[in-house]
C-alpha cells in the first residue's frame, strides 16, 4: 500500500487567504495614502512612516523574545501594518519620540499584552493614537499646511477643516465660509490633517483594491459613512449656519481612512453581516455625536474603539447562520 | 503562625493590592502621585490597625447576626478620626484625596480583614495582621503612585527628575494610566514569581 488517503472533516475548500497575504494586501492598499502623504508633507511624512514601522517591528520582536515565542510571526506583516496605520494617524510634524513611543504602545499595550495577533480586542494602531492624543494634546494637534516647502518655509501651521469649524462655532456660533474650491482640496488631500486622512482619493483607491481582493466587504464602511452622512445631513438641513454639510463631514477628518482601513480590522469587528451593519452604524453614530457635540473636533478613532469594545456583545447576539441550518438557531 | 509571620504575609505573599486585588477603588483613583499614594496608604493602615484591634477585642461581645453593621460602625469611627485629623493638620493632602477619605469605610480590605481575620483571632495576632496588611497596602500604593508620577509628571515626591525638555505622559496620571500601570506591575510580579519557582 503506497497510496495514502487523507481524511479530514469539512470544510475542504480553502480560499487561500493566509495572514501574510491579507496583511500584504492591506499594506499595498495603503501605499496610495502613504505616497500622497509624502507628496503633500515631504520628508517629514516619510520619516514618520519609516520610524513608526521600525518602532513597531522592534517592539514586536522584543515582546516575542520576552515571551519566549518564535520570531516567525514578526515577518507576517501585522506589525508593519500597525506601524503604517499609526503613522497615517499622526500629524506630519510629530516629533520623533512621539512616533517611536506610539509604535511601542501600539504593539505592547494594544496587542501583545492580550496575547498577540488575533487576541487583541482593540485596534492596536487606534489604541496608540488615542494614548498619544490624550497624553500629548499639543503635539498631536499641531497641524502643518501641506506643500509648505513650495512657499520657501519649513512648515506653516494650519487648522484642520473640522478643527476650524469647531473653533469658529464655539467663538462666533457661526460656520466659517467654505469655498466650492475647498472641496476639491478635501478630495485630493490638500488640507491640514493626519498623514493618511487628508486625501480622500488615495484612501478610496486603496479601498477599491481591498474590495477587489475581497479583503473587506461593504457592510462596515458603507454603513459607517452613510450613517455619518445622514445624521450630519439632518443637522445641516435644520441649521446650515451652524452645522457643516455632510460632504465636508465625509471628506475631511479620519472618516474614510477609519471606515475602510480600521473599522474593518478582522480581529476587532463582528463576524456576521448583521453584526457588521450594527457595528458600522454604531461607529457612525458615535462619530457624529463627538464631532457635533463633543470636546474633540474629530471622533472617528474613539468611535471605532468604543465599537471594538461592543464587538463581543454584537457577535453574541448575531451568530452567523450555520450551514444547512433551518429556522431558529438554537444556542 | 508567629506574630512576625502574621505581619510579613501582608507585605508580599498576601499583599492586598498585588495578590488579593482588594481595595482597588482607592488604589486606582488616588495614586496620581507618590505622595497621594503614601497618604492614602497610611490613612488606611491607621484605620485597619485600629479596627482590627477593636474587632478582635470585641469579638466575643458582638452578636454574629449583626456583626457586619457593628464592624462598619467601628471602622467608620476611625475613618472619622482620620478625616478630621487630616483636615486639621494635612489640609492639602485632605483636598487631594477628597471623597476617597470617607470612602475608606467601604474599603473591602478593611471589612475583609475584620470579617475573615480579626473576628476569629486574638488581639495580638489581629494587631500584627492589620499592621502587615496596612504596610503592604501602603507600599503598593506608593509604588503605583511613584510610577505614575514619574511618567505622568516627570517628578517623584514633587522633585523634578528630568530636564526641561521632558514631555509628561499625561495619560499616566489619568484613570486609564492607573489600570495600565497596575496591569503591567502585576504582569511583572507574576513573571518574577514564576522565575523563582
Amino acid at each position: 500500500m503506497t497510496e495514502q488517503y487523507y481524511l479530514s472533516s469539512s470544510p475542504h475548500m480553502h480560499s487561500g487567504a493566509t495572514t501574510d497575504k491579507v496583511m500584504r494586501d492591506v499594506i499595498y492598499a495603503l501605499l496610495p495614502a502613504c505616497l500622497t502623504a509624502v507628496w503633500f508633507f515631504g520628508l517629514a511624512a516619510l520619516t514618520t512612516l519609516l520610524l513608526c514601522v521600525a518602532s513597531c517591528l522592534v517592539a514586536e520582536a522584543a515582546c516575542l523574545k520576552l515571551q519566549g515565542r518564535a520570531q516567525s510571526t514578526l515577518a507576517d506583516g501585522s506589525a508593519v501594518l500597525t506601524g503604517l496605520l499609526l503613522a497615517l494617524n499622526l500629524p506630519a510634524a510629530a516629533p520623533w519620540w512621539l512616533t517611536v513611543l506610539g509604535g511601542a504602545v501600539a504593539i505592547v499595550i494594544g496587542k501583545q499584552v492580550y496575547g498577540g495577533l488575533g487576541y487583541n480586542p482593540f485596534n492596536p494602531a487606534l489604541v496608540a493614537r488615542v494614548v498619544l492624543l490624550i497624553s500629548f494634546p499639543i503635539q498631536m494637534t499641531s497641524w502643518t499646511a501641506p506643500l509648505a516647502s513650495a512657499s520657501g518655509v519649513d512648515a506653516v501651521t494650519m487648522a484642520t477643516p473640522l478643527g476650524e469649524w469647531k473653533t469658529a462655532v464655539m467663538l462666533t456660533s457661526k460656520l466659517p465660509a467654505v469655498q466650492p474650491a475647498d472641496y476639491l482640496n478635501y478630495l485630493t488631500g490638500n488640507m491640514a490633517g493626519c498623514l493618511g486622512e487628508v486625501s480622500a482619493v488615495a484612501v478610496l483607491i486603496g479601498a477599491a483594491y481591498l474590495f477587489w481582493r475581497r479583503i473587506i466587504t461593504w457592510h462596515i464602511p458603507l454603513t459607517f459613512v452613510v450613517t455619518v452622512a445622514v445624521l450630519t445631513g439632518i443637522f445641516w438641513l435644520v441649521d446650515p449656519t451652524r452645522y457643516p454639510d455632510p460632504l465636508l463631514h465625509v471628506l475631511t477628518g479620519g472618516l474614510l481612512l477609519g471606515a475602510f482601513f480600521m473599522a474593518t480590522d478582522m480581529v476587532t469587528s463582528p463576524v456576521s453581516s448583521t453584526g457588521m451593519i450594527i457595528f458600522g452604524f454604531g461607529c457612525g453614530l458615535i462619530t457624529v455625536l463627538i464631532r457635533l457635540f463633543g470636546g474633540y473636533p474629530e471622533g472617528v478613532s474613539f468611535a471605532i474603539l468604543l465599537m471594538n469594545a461592543a464587538t463581543p456583545l454584537i457577535d453574541r447576539y448575531t451568530p452567523p447562520r450555520k450551514f444547512g441550518a433551518v429556522g431558529e438557531v438554537v444556542r | 503562625m508567629s506574630v512576625l509571620q502574621e505581619f510579613s504575609k501582608g507585605l508580599w505573599r498576601e499583599n492586598a493590592v498585588f495578590k488579593l486585588l482588594l481595595g482597588l477603588c482607592p488604589t486606582l483613583a488616588v495614586t496620581t502621585s507618590a505622595e497621594n499614594g503614601l497618604g492614602m496608604g497610611l490613612a488606611t493602615t491607621f484605620v485597619l490597625l485600629c479596627s482590627n484591634s477593636v474587632v478582635a477585642l470585641l469579638r466575643k461581645v458582638i452578636p454574629p447576626q449583626v456583626r457586619i453593621p457593628a464592624f462598619i460602625v467601628i471602622i467608620a469611627s476611625f475613618v472619622t478620626v482620620v478625616q478630621l485629623c487630616m483636615e486639621a493638620y494635612l489640609y492639602s493632602l485632605y483636598q487631594a484625596l477628597g471623597i476617597f477619605i470617607p470612602l475608606i469605610v467601604v474599603n473591602c480590605l478593611i471589612l475583609g480583614r475584620a470579617e475573615a481575620f480579626a473576628s476569629k483571632n486574638t488581639f495580638r495576632t489581629a494587631f500584627f495582621d492589620g499592621l502587615g496588611m496596612g504596610t503592604g497596602f501602603t507600599l503598593a500604593l506608593f509604588l503605583l503612585g511613584a510610577v505614575r508620577e514619574i511618567f505622568g509628571s516627570g517628578t517623584l515626591l514633587g522633585v523634578a527628575l528630568f530636564g526641561e525638555g521632558y514631555q509628561p505622559l499625561l495619560l499616566m496620571i489619568l484613570p486609564p494610566g492607573a489600570f495600565i500601570t497596575l496591569g503591567l506591575l502585576l504582569a511583572a510580579m507574576n513573571r518574577f514569581e514564576l522565575r523563582q519557582k
